[in-house]
Formats: structure tokens, C-alpha cells, sequence
């Protein structure tokens, strides 16, 4: 539930941020990242807000693991309505 | 992206599995605070490929898990009262003490909303002109969005919103864990996502009460890696906070996020479902912030019982018995209709086990 997703910043103002994550693009706030981001950067958000700076590498990694979880989850929940 | 393939490939679990068995001589008992973690462990029938000599029981991790019943009916009393709600979808099948959920109540009519991010509720609430609460609940990764949101409407002079104040601490809970001599844990697995706002000294006290603390991610290499660790901390009695979630995670935290939990929040006591009262685990609007709390603002008490009757998740949650020794595991009690919380939320210790099996 406090999971993280990487995504990659594709557009950017003071406040905001549009996040490319898994090819959904999501407006995000970017109040709370501790860093100096620039458009093409990875950030992990959670919860609309844009939490932390990953490298790219890190970013792939977590993506893919958390596709798979996801996909597990959508299973459940789909056996669940079934 | 050889890395990502290394993340799942069958020989290094089965290496890692081997050295694990030629190194951990003794017994040895872990528990996985996160609730992602149990499912990915679930998932991975990782406890089953694991040695007999080594336990892994699931923690209180979920935040849906340790809300207390009281808690999850305030919602209901907010849907009576015609809020408009919005949340994340996890909340939509958790069931109310007289058997309800979101879910029906949507289908039945109530303008309840599945949001993105809680910052959302302030456009809904603008949109709408009603009065809307998010419902927030979470530790620590979740709280200071939750936050944002009163934040936010305060600075944008927006009235008509609120949220609830369910938010819960680390901290607190794990103390209480650490404390119990029943439990007899010797490591954690703690949840990376919470660290990326706290920081890693939030695992200290473990190393200081002897137990390993190892922060990690959700394949199988990066559990099977922290049981590694874990069991070499074990064995030669050095105790430390090893992060193995990389670069994400810092001592320190996100000093910002911290900042705005600290601006709107302010440490009180609150229940856990299972657990009990545990003092300043809980996070309540400051005076300056109050009008942003939905129960304040509904002029709404929360009384009422704190466990579901018959449903054991308190000690399944403190890792005393597993979810297939509560006796409405599977028959009363299933991710169809739920009586507890942990068989509804997806990363639910019940509904993993039911999923996966032990
Ligand atoms: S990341 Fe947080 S909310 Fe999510 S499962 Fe782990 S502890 Fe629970
Ligand atoms: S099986 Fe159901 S009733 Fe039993 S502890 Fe789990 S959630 Fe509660």
C-alpha cells in the first residue's frame, strides 16, 4: 500500500511534475523531493507525490518487480469478482 | 538490463538457498514487517523453499490491517452524513462492523471515488462544491501526502474539505514488538518504502536490542539475500542496519516530507487493531490544522469495538499464530467475505496465505 513507483519526469513546473510511470502518464507534486530534479529524471512516487531520486538502473529494477506483484494483485482481486 | 534478469534468475536463488543452508546451523525466526514483503514471500512460495530452521511470520505491516474496527466505521458514519469520499481502492471492500463496504455503498449511489493521490480530493471538492474527506490512511510513505492535502486547501483558502486522521507511526510499534519476550525474533525485514521518508535510523533500536534489521525490496533475491544477512548477524552476535535498498533510501530521510508531517501533525496516541493503544503511534491535527479533520468537522465520535468479533488478525498480526490457525480462515472468512481486514486488503497476511497457501 506505501509502495513506491518509478517513473521519469516528462514535463515539469515549480510545484509539479508530469510522471511518464510504466507508460501511464500522472500529474504528481513534487512538494516533498528533496533534490534538484530536471525533465528526464527518475523520481519514485507514491500517493501523488513525488518522494525521492532513483537512478535509472534502480528505477527498471523496482518497475519490474512491482509490475509482477501487480499483476499478482489484479489476479486475486479478479478471482475475487469471479 | 542484465541487472533486472540477475533480480529473478533461478540460479542465484538456488546458490543463495544453498548458502543459506550451509550457514544457518541454528534456528532462527524473522518476521517481515511489510506488508508487500508478505506478499512477495507468498507469491514466491519463499517460505517453502527456505529450511526447515528458518521462520519467517508476517508482521503488522498492512495499514488497512491495523485500523481498528471503530475506525473503519467512522467511514461508514461519513457516507450517512453524505461526504463525498474519495480513496485509495484498497479501502473498497474492507467491511464494516455491520457488514458493509464502499463498494456496495458506490453501487447503491453514494458519490464515493477511487483517487490517484489525496491531493485530489481538494479538485473533487472544488468540483463538487460538496463536502469531501480522503480517506488517509497510512504509515509513514503515505502520511505527509495525506498531510499535503490540508496543507494545500489552507494555502488555496478551500473549505469544504477534510480528511480522516488514521495515520499511524513505525516507530512506536516496533518498540512494542521488540518488547515482546513471546514473540522471539531475532531480525526484521523492513519495509524500503517507509524508510525513503524516515530514514534508516528508524531500525536502530533494533540492532540495539540485538535483532538484525534488514531493509530490502520485493524479488526473491532481495529476501532470500536479507534472510542471508540476517542469519549471519545471527550467528556471529554483531547486530547492525543493513540497507540493501540502495540509493532510495537514506539515513536521514526525506527531511522534507518529515517536515510537513511536523507542520500539520502532532504525535498522539491511537489504537491498532489487534495490538491495542499504543501511545504516540498515532498523528493528530494540530489546533492550527483541526478544521481539516473530517471527524472534528462532522462532529463524529469514534466508540465502539476496536476488534471484529471472532477474527484472530491481532495475533496473526503479532506473528503469535498463522493465518490457518484462526478458525474462520478459508470458511467463514475469505477474500470473498472478508471478516477481518487482513483477508481484504491485497497484502494481507489472511489473504496471501489464502491465496498461496503457508
Ligand atoms: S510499503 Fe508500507 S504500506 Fe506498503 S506494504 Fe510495506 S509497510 Fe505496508
Ligand atoms: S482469517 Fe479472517 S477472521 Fe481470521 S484472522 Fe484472518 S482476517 Fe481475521
Amino acid at each position: 500500500m506505501c509502495l513506491g513507483f518509478p517513473g521519469k519526469i516528462v514535463e515539469m513546473d515549480e510545484y509539479s511534475a508530469v510522471v511518464d510511470i510504466a507508460g501511464t502518464k500522472r500529474d504528481v507534486s513534487i512538494m516533498m523531493l528533496p533534490d534538484e530534479v530536471v525533465v528526464g529524471d527518475w523520481v519514485m512516487v507514491h500517493a501523488g507525490m513525488a518522494l525521492a531520486r532513483m537512478d535509472e538502473e534502480d528505477a527498471h529494477a523496482t518497475l519490474e518487480a512491482l509490475a509482477m506483484l501487480a499483476e499478482e494483485m489484479d489476479r486475486m482481486d479478479a478471482d475475487e469478482t469471479n | 538490463m542484465k541487472l533486472i534478469e540477475g533480480f529473478r534468475d533461478k540460479d542465484i536463488c538456488a546458490a543463495l538457498i544453498k548458502q543459506i543452508e550451509k550457514e544457518a546451523t541454528g534456528r532462527y525466526r524473522f518476521m517481515e514487517v511489510c506488508g508487500s514483503h508478505t506478499m512477495a514471500i507468498a507469491r514466491f512460495g519463499i517460505k517453502s523453499i527456505l529450511p526447515e530452521n528458518i521462520e519467517l511470520v508476517s508482521g503488522p505491516g498492512c495499514p488497512v490491517c491495523v485500523t481498528p474496527q471503530c475506525e473503519i466505521d467512522g467511514i461508514f458514519k461519513l457516507v450517512e452524513q453524505g461526504a463525498v469520499i474519495t480513496t485509495f481502492g484498497d479501502m473498497m471492500k474492507v467491511p464494516g462492523s455491520q457488514g458493509q463496504n464502499l463498494q456496495e455503498l458506490k453501487s447503491a449511489g453514494a458519490d464515493i471515488r477511487i483517487v490517484f493521490s489525496p491531493l485530489d480530493a481538494i479538485k473533487v471538492a472544488k468540483e463538487t462544491g460538496k463536502e469531501t474527506v480522503f480517506i488517509g490512511i497510512g504509515f509513514e510513505t503515505t502520511a505527509p501526502a495525506v498531510a499535503a492535502v490540508a496543507l494545500s486547501a489552507k494555502q488555496q483558502g478551500v473549505k469544504n474539505v477534510s480528511v480522516t486522521p488514521y495515520n499511524k507511526t513505525m516507530p512506536e510499534v516496533l518498540g512494542i514488538l521488540l518488547d515482546d519476550e513471546n514473540l522471539n525474533i531475532q531480525g526484521f525485514v523492513c519495509p524500503g518504502h517507509v524508510t525513503v521518508v524516515t530514514g534508516t535510523s528508524l531500525y536502530t533500536p533494533m540492532a540495539e536490542h540485538g535483532m538484525a534489521a534488514v531493509i530490502t525490496g520485493f524479488e526473491p533475491v532481495d529476501v532470500l539475500t536479507s534472510v542471508l544477512e540476517m542469519v549471519r548477524q545471527v550467528n556471529s552476535g554483531k547486530f547492525e542496519v543493513k540497507n540493501m535498498y540502495g540509493r532510495v533510501v537514506s539515513e536521514k530521510g526525506n527531511e522534507k516530507a518529515q517536515n510537513i508531517l511536523n507542520t500539520v501533525y502532532e504525535k498522539a496516541g491511537c489504537w491498532w487493531r489487534g495490538i491495542g493503544w499504543i501511545d504516540n503511534s498515532g498523528l493528530a491535527f494540530r489546533p492550527e490544522y483541526k478544521e481539516y479533520d473530517a471527524f472534528h468537522k462532522f462532529g463524529i465520535s469514534l466508540e465502539g469495538e476496536k476488534e471484529t468479533p471472532g477474527c484472530r488478525c491481532g495475533e496473526v498480526l503479532k506473528g503469535y499464530i498463522k493465518a490457518s490457525d484462526c478458525p474462520l480462515f478459508g470458511s467463514a472468512c475469505t477474500p470473498e467475505s472478508p471478516v477481518g481486514p487482513c483477508m481484504v486488503s491485497s497484502e494481507g497476511a489472511c489473504a496471501a496465505v489464502y491465496k498461496y497457501g503457508e
